[in-house]
This record gives C-alpha cells, structure tokens and sequence, in this order.
C-alpha cells in the first residue's frame, strides 16, 4: 500500500501484517540510531556548515579548517570522548555511524587538528588553542521555574512552552538590529530549552571578552531566593533595546496570555510574589488589603487576573506616586516573569561545547529540529518527530531509490529542508564572498607593495 | 624604536605630547640598580594602593581622589623629566615581575588598566585625542546627518544613565561594536546594526580597552623571554630583585594549605559554626539543608574547604554524603566527583585551583538557583539580617555592619562581623575567606589551647 492510503485510512483499517511490521515502539537505542545515522542525520549538510565554505575549490580555501574543528562524542554507558576530529565528510560520517553516539557535541576551531594538540600544549609560538567559534546561547525553561506553575523541572506544556517563543523574539531581534548579525540558527534542544547558534565570521572570531559583553548585554535578571528583587531598571527610561523588547514583545505576551494561564495574581500565594517586588509596603498593603476582601465576592466576567493587573497598574502608575521606583516598578514586574534568561557561561567562552543540531534527545526521543524566528509562535514541542516516529516513517515508505527520498518521505525532511534554504545557503553564499574578498584584497596589498 | 620621551615640550612646532606614556616599548634608558628596585617598590605602592581601593568598593569619585594621592605620594619628582622616567622603568620593571604566572599577570593588568584609567580621565580633551590617536583607533565622527537621524535613540541612552545628551555640538564616534566591550556590556551605548554609537566621555571606554589589550600581550612575551633567556643571565643581578619584589607584596598563596594543617571530615561541622565566614557558612547550611548545590557554589565552597585544609579523600566524602539523598552513589561518582578531583589538580591539565578571593566572590554573579557570591552584596536587607543574627551578631554591631553595606563596601562589612562575632578587632581587614578562617582559629585556638 502506498504511504497516502497507509495515513489516510489508517485509523479505520484493519490491522494487517504489513501494518504491525511498521509500527515502531517508542524509544531510544542503539539500534534506532544506528538506522537515523545511516538514513536520516544529514552529514552532508553538516560539513557544509562547518566548513564555512573552505571545501570549495578557491585558491584561498583553507583544506584544515574543517579538520581543526572539535566535536565530542557520549556515546552508550556514557563513555564521553573528547577532540574528535574529522578531515573530510566521509570520516564524519563513518565515525558517526560506526560510533553511533547518543550525543553529539560540537566545539571551536583550534589553532591546529585537535588530535595533534599534545605536540604543542604549552609555551612557544604554536599554542594548542581556539580561534573560532560560532557565538551561542542557551535558553532552557528550568530556569524559569520560579515564575511557572504548570510544570517543574524538565517538562514542558503548551502553556509555558511560549516563555521560550518570546526569549527567541526578543534576542533574534537584537541579534539582527543592534548587532547587525545575519546568519543566525535556532535550534530546539530536545526536551525543554532553546539554542542559537550565530554563525556570521564576526562572530566566530569574537573573543571571550567580547562574548561575555554581549551575553551581559542580555542580562537582566540577577535573582536568586537570597535577594528579592531580581529585576532592577534603574534610570528615569529604559535603553532602546529593553523599551523596544518591551513594547513589541514582552507587555502584550505578560497581559494576554502569561498572567491568565498561569494565574499569577488569583490567589495569595501567587498575588504575593509579585507585591513582594513593590518597594513601598504601603502601596502592596494597599493592593493586598483590596485582593484579600474580593475573595469571595462575585467577580465581574473578565478574568481575576487582569483586573488585579489593571488595579495594580493604575496604582503605581498614578500621578500620585512621586518616586522613579514606582512607575517603573510595573516593567519590572513583566521584565522579571518574562525576559529571556540566558545561561551566561555558555556564552562567554570559546571552548564550551554545545549539542548539535539534528542529534535525537535521549530522554524523549525528539530530534532537535531548527525553529524559523519568523514562524516561531507556531513551532509545538509536543509534536517535533521522534526517533521511534521517524523509524515507522521509513519502515512505511518501503524501499526508496536514494537517500534524498528517503528523507523526503519522513516528517524530518522539511526541518533538513528549512536547514538548507533559509541557513545553510545563504550562509555559505556569504561565507564564498567573503573568502573571495579578502583573497583579493590580499592580492591588491601585495601588488600594492610591490610596485616600485 | 618609537621615541618614549614624554614631557611638555614647549617646542617649536606647537605639538602638545600627553604626559601619559603608552609603555609601548622599553626605554633606551640607563637606571641604576638601586633606582631599579626602589621605583619599582613606589610604583607597587600605588598599585597595592588601588587593589585596597576597588576591594573595598570605593566609587569612582573617591578612587580618583585616591589615586590623584597615591601618584603624588609614591611616583612624584622634581625634574619632570625624571618623574616620566620613573614612570616608564618603574612599570617596565614590575612587568618583569608580574609576567610570571597567570594570577600575577591578572592582578597587574587589573591595576595597571584602572590606573591607566584614571590617569587619561585627568588629562585634557586635546591630549585625549592626542592619545586615541596614537591608539590608531577604527573610530568614525558621526555626520550632523547620521547624528540627526539617531539623536532620539542617543538621548534614551544617556537619559536611561541619568545623564542628558550634551548640547548641539556633541561629538559622538561610530565604532564596531566589538571595540566597546565594557560600554556593550553595560547598555551604556546605543547599538545599531554592529555599531556603538560613543560620546566623547566614553571614549576612555575605547582606549583603555586597547591599552589592556596591548599590555595582556606584552605580558605574555615578557614571560617567554624572562624565562628563556634573561633569568638565566640575571641570576645574580635582577633575578633576586624581581622574585623578592612578587612575594613581598602579594600577600599570602591560599593554594597550599601549609599554614592551616590538616582538618578531619567531622571538625568541619563544627568549624563552620565557629570559623567560617558567611559566605561559606551560607554555602555550608544550604547543601546540608537542600542536599545539593549548583556549580557556582561547589565552585566557592568546594575551593575553601581545599584551603581550610580538607584532603581531597574527605572531600569526597563530604560532598558524597551531603548529596546523597538526592544522588546515588554511582551517579555522584559519575557526575560530581571528577569535577572535585578536577579542583585538586588531579584531572585534566592538573591545575592546583586557588580558592575564591572576597574581590572574585564578590564579582561573582548568581543567579537563579545559586547560592554562592558575597551575602554582604547579594542577600536582600531582610535576609542578611536574619542571617547575622544567626551567627551570634548583637543588633548594634548588625546596624554597624548594615551601614557598610549601603554604602557597598562589602569586606568591611565582613569585618565587623567578625569583629562582633570573636569580641576581638581585626586591623587588617578581610580580603579573603580563608584568612577569615586563619584568624578566627587563631583566636579561638588561643582562647581554649585547642581546636574550637
């Protein structure tokens, strides 16, 4: 039967043999990924990536480039092997599929092949050290926990799922206007956070330094249970980027959706950490003193939680209140429930090694697909393909005549394709430039000093 | 060789030299011996002057009157010619001496930069200019056109910073945004499409970034070159200076627990009640209370049990024990142990770590979930309170030490407590948990002729 009358008539058809022998158990083994390896992972398009052009035939292509670049391994009963290296497309993907890693980890270029890098450890002029890396983050829902009561820890809900579509707003719009970096990629990380990954040249030879500035650029949220406010704006206005993040993202996503769905001003246990944020005890009496009397009595129809946020607004907003700290005290509110909370060490240093793209999450079988920022309010972690998902996918297609198909005909095929239009080929068209530019201008320098 | 004579010169051509040296390359100067070690000796007196200063947390107005002092007190001399020359050896030389390990290099490129800092903000706007541009900085003037089109976005920076954007003729710099790290990091600047848009203050921001840079370079050189050759040559002559110069004013090593003696597994409970400062202490209840810490607090805790003198077997021990309601035994020794080995330099590259200074805890930056940092600068008022009084301090000395507190000097707030804590007055100050330590037995040993 072909793949069309297989889903269509899936759910009223009688279970036949062919049907069963499709079926794949939920899971995630060996075995499984042996099959994603040799048919799904897409190593071509990951060399090209990492090669950042340097395979194609110009005279300037750096050949080690690609062979300098580590990438980790954990592999079954969670042996971890580090400075990995690969010289060619065909070494990657044998190592891959021989080795079938549950994790797959990419890290900097280095100086030189990090298989060599004992030859020159320490001292001397040729130091074992990076010298590019792509600049990235990590968002991951756990570090919200304090501000979302439908899950804890590693699970993810439709509900609290958009605190991660609205950190991708936010930074993706920064990324792009205030730092000017285009080839940006976004990438689910399996279970519960987010990845980017800014693959411009600029960013790739950022220093540490400079990539802690902009992760501190990013920061916002000082907090812990220690301190109690964790949000502070100082100065009479925001600076252009948090006004901007908060009047295009972050105030409608906190008033439309994130204060009802999680009820964060309906009871007292809830209503309080938020008065708690209120520097004048007097004004959070006040409000206190208002919420506790309204229990019981019968509420209008529009939800208890917007109108304790339209009291609380119109008290601290109020041309009554003289101090600064006051009126700002709204924004922190929202900025504290809803700005995007980086882990900043990822971000700062060149050697941290980050899980690549494409890998199948081991603790829920999801492939870690990219997330278009375009698109991002319709991405669904709930339904990103599993592996055991992908596998009856294949098994349903039968035999196909060459590996494209074969993805095609597999709900990954559109996520491999996204890679490839709106990442992949415009960042190597750039990258081409580039190394043609700067051949040139090498070339022009030199006959420039030639010249008598 | 660039030519490093930097007096006035009230010369014909009119040129203005600053007075600030750029230290770029060694003086084709004759000193003598004697000057050699006894410039180098003022010099370290200023900088040991500003490490006091920015440990406890002097604003900026007081650290420029501070260092304005110590210039005058230690670097001054009658012939100007003489004071530049002072200048230049006395810096060259320390560089000899603080070229040796990473931690020496960190502290005198710290010191160096701030009074780098300093000193280019008393000079005037022409010899700044002057100076940036013998820095061959990649800065642009923004056109009247450019500066019309942007001048909102500027006027929301400064005001967002409490200031007011200068009057018509304000002169602003466009510069790659990775030249500004510090002004990035800080959203002191507007930031648009990978530029930074500068204000002619900031620009100390810009040179003092390369001045850092170019000295972190030189450093390292410096090294390469001391211990390759010139040691070797100079045993008898410099090298008995420079290494007296590096130990007689750094202070104690807290790497090697010599001073300490060994502490069993079950005196540290009771030590922690009696001898730790509250960092740690903070620490110490939080893993016994949660069973669990996060890095960062591992991180802090873990290195000043290192220096308190806990061995590395009962370290693990500890750790394990603590853990264990949360985590198995085989998964501590999977995920926990080899970071602890890792910290006694007995992993990896085999670094012995020095445990956390008050001036690197007090920088630190927990955020959610942490635990670590200084309580003196993290805890909100009500918490460092509640804490206080929990280690036994009276409510006049908690008021005392508040009272630091507000006005961020975080070490001698930490004094005070310990002050209050042992009834005995501590002159030298805490700069450093486990001098905390040191002391406090030391006074309790005194007091009962055994370990407390």
């Amino acid at each position: 039967m072909t793949k069309e009358e297989a889903e269509s008539g899936r759910d009223d058809m009688v279970i036949d043999g062919a049907e069963q022998a499709n079926a794949v158990p939920d899971g995630f083994d060996a075995n499984y990924l042996r099959i994603y390896y040799g048919k799904l992972f897409p190593h071509a398009d990951m060399f090209k990536w990492m090669s950042y052009g340097n395979d194609g035939k110009h005279p300037a292509c750096d050949r080690s480039y690609f062979g300098r670049r580590e990438f980790s391994f954990t592999l079954e009963n969670d042996i971890y092997i580090r400075f990995q290296s690969f010289n060619s497309v065909t070494e990657l993907e044998n190592s891959i599929k021989e080795k079938c890693p549950f994790k797959i980890d990419i890290g900097p270029v280095y100086s030189v092949d990090p298989a060599k890098r004992h030859a020159y450890a320490q001292g001397g002029d040729n130091v074992f050290t990076p010298v590019e890396r792509e600049l990235v983050f990590d968002i991951d829902i756990t570090d919200y926990d304090d501000v979302r009561y439908c899950c804890t820890g590693a699970d993810v809900c439709l509900e609290c799922w958009p605190l991660m579509t609205i950190a991708i707003k936010v930074i993706d719009t920064a990324l792009r206007d205030d730092f000017g970096f285009n080839h940006i990629l976004w990438v689910y990380s399996g279970r519960r956070g987010v990845h980017c990954w800014v693959c411009d040249g600029k960013a790739r030879r950022l220093t540490n330094e400079q990539r802690a500035a902009i992760a501190d650029y990013f920061r916002v949220y000082k907090g812990n249970e220690n301190s109690h406010k964790k949000i502070s704006l100082p100065g009479p206005v925001l600076h252009p980027f948090l006004a901007r993040s908060y009047t295009e993202v972050l105030k409608g996503f906190f008033e439309a959706k994130l204060l009802p769905n999680q009820n964060l001003l309906s009871c007292q246990e809830r209503y309080e950490k938020i008065l708690e944020m209120i520097p004048d005890a007097s004004v959070a009496s006040e409000l206190r003193g208002r919420w506790q009397e309204n229990k019981r009595a019968s509420m209008s129809k529009d939800d208890i939680n917007l109108v304790r946020w339209e009291q609380l607004k119109s008290v601290l907003q109020s041309g009554k209140q003289k101090t600064q700290g006051l009126r700002r005290c709204v924004e922190e509110v929202v900025f504290s429930f809803t700005y995007p909370r980086l882990d900043m060490e990822v971000s700062k240093h060149m050697n941290h090694l980050l899980k690549a793209p494409f890998c199948v999450h081991p603790k829920t079988g999801r492939v870690c697909v990219p997330i278009d920022p375009n698109n991002c309010d319709e991405f669904d972690p709930t339904t990103v393909p599993t592996l055991s998902q992908l596998l009856e996918e294949l098994n349903r297609g039968g035999v196909r005549e060459d590996a494209e198909n074969e993805l095609d005909g597999t709900s990954l095929g559109e996520s491999v394709k996204f890679f490839r239009t709106s990442f992949l080929q415009p960042l190597l068209k750039s990258c081409k430039e580039e190394i043609e530019r700067s051949y040139n201008a090498k070339l022009q320098q030199s006959k420039n000093t030639l010249s008598w | 060789m660039e030519v490093v004579q930097s007096h006035r010169k009230s010369s014909s051509n009119n040129v203005i030299v600053s007075t600030l040296p750029l230290y770029r390359s060694a003086p084709p100067l004759e000193v003598r011996l004697e000057d050699f070690e006894l410039f180098a000796m003022d010099r370290l007196r200023v900088l040991k002057g500003i490490s006091d200063g920015l440990g406890r947390g002097k604003k900026p107005e007081e650290m420029e009157k501070l260092i304005a002092y110590l210039w005058k007190a230690n670097m001054r001399h009658p012939h100007a010619n003489e004071e530049a020359n002072k200048d230049i050896i006395s810096h060259f030389v320390l560089r000899l001496v603080y070229c040796r390990t990473e931690e020496l290099r960190k502290w005198f490129l710290s010191m160096e930069t701030t009074l780098f800092r300093y000193r280019f903000r008393f000079e005037s706007s022409e010899a700044q200019r002057a100076l940036m541009s013998e820095f061959k900085l990649p800065y642009k003037a923004v056109s009247n056109a450019e500066f019309e089109s942007v001048k909102d976005k500027l006027g929301q920076v400064a005001r967002s910073m409490g200031q007011t954007l200068a009057a018509a003729d304000a002169i602003f710099y466009k510069v790659p945004f990775e030249e500004v790290p510090e002004l990035v990091a800080g959203r002191r600047v507007f930031i648009h499409k990978g530029h930074a848009y500068v204000a002619m203050n900031q620009v100390v921001s810009l040179v003092v970034t390369q001045f850092r840079s170019y000295l972190s370079k030189a450093l390292i050189l410096t090294n390469r070159k001391w211990t390759s050759t010139v040691r070797e040559q100079e045993k008898d002559r410099l090298a008995p200076i420079v290494e007296a110069l590096c130990t007689s004013y750094l202070g104690p090593d807290y790497s090697q627990p010599n001073e300490v003696g060994e502490i069993s597994l079950k005196d540290i409970y009771q030590i922690a009640k009696t001898s730790f400062p509250l960092c740690m202490r903070h620490l110490f209840e939080k893993v016994r209370e949660d069973h669990h810490l996060k890095h960062g607090g591992r991180m802090q805790l873990g290195l000043f049990l290192k220096g308190v003198g806990l061995k590395l077997d009962d370290a693990l021990a500890f750790w394990k024990a603590e853990f264990a309601p949360k985590v198995s035994a085989e998964r501590f020794d999977k995920e926990y142990a080899y970071n602890i080995r890792h910290n006694y330099g007995r992993e990896g590259k085999r670094t012995d770590y020095t445990p956390y200074s008050c001036q690197k805890i007090i920088s630190s930056t927990p955020g959610v979930g942490d635990h670590h940092g200084c309580p003196y600068r993290h805890f909100s008022e009500e918490n460092l309170r509640a804490a206080l009084v929990r280690m036994g301090v009276s409510s006049r000395a908690v008021e005392d030490v508040m009272d630091k507190v507000r006005n961020r000097h975080y070490q001698l707030a930490c004094t005070l407590t310990f002050e209050a804590v042992h009834g005995s007055s501590c002159d030298a100050g805490i700069n450093h948990p486990n001098q905390y330590f040191i002391d406090s037995q030391r006074i309790l040993q005194s007091k009962n002729g055994s370990v407390a």
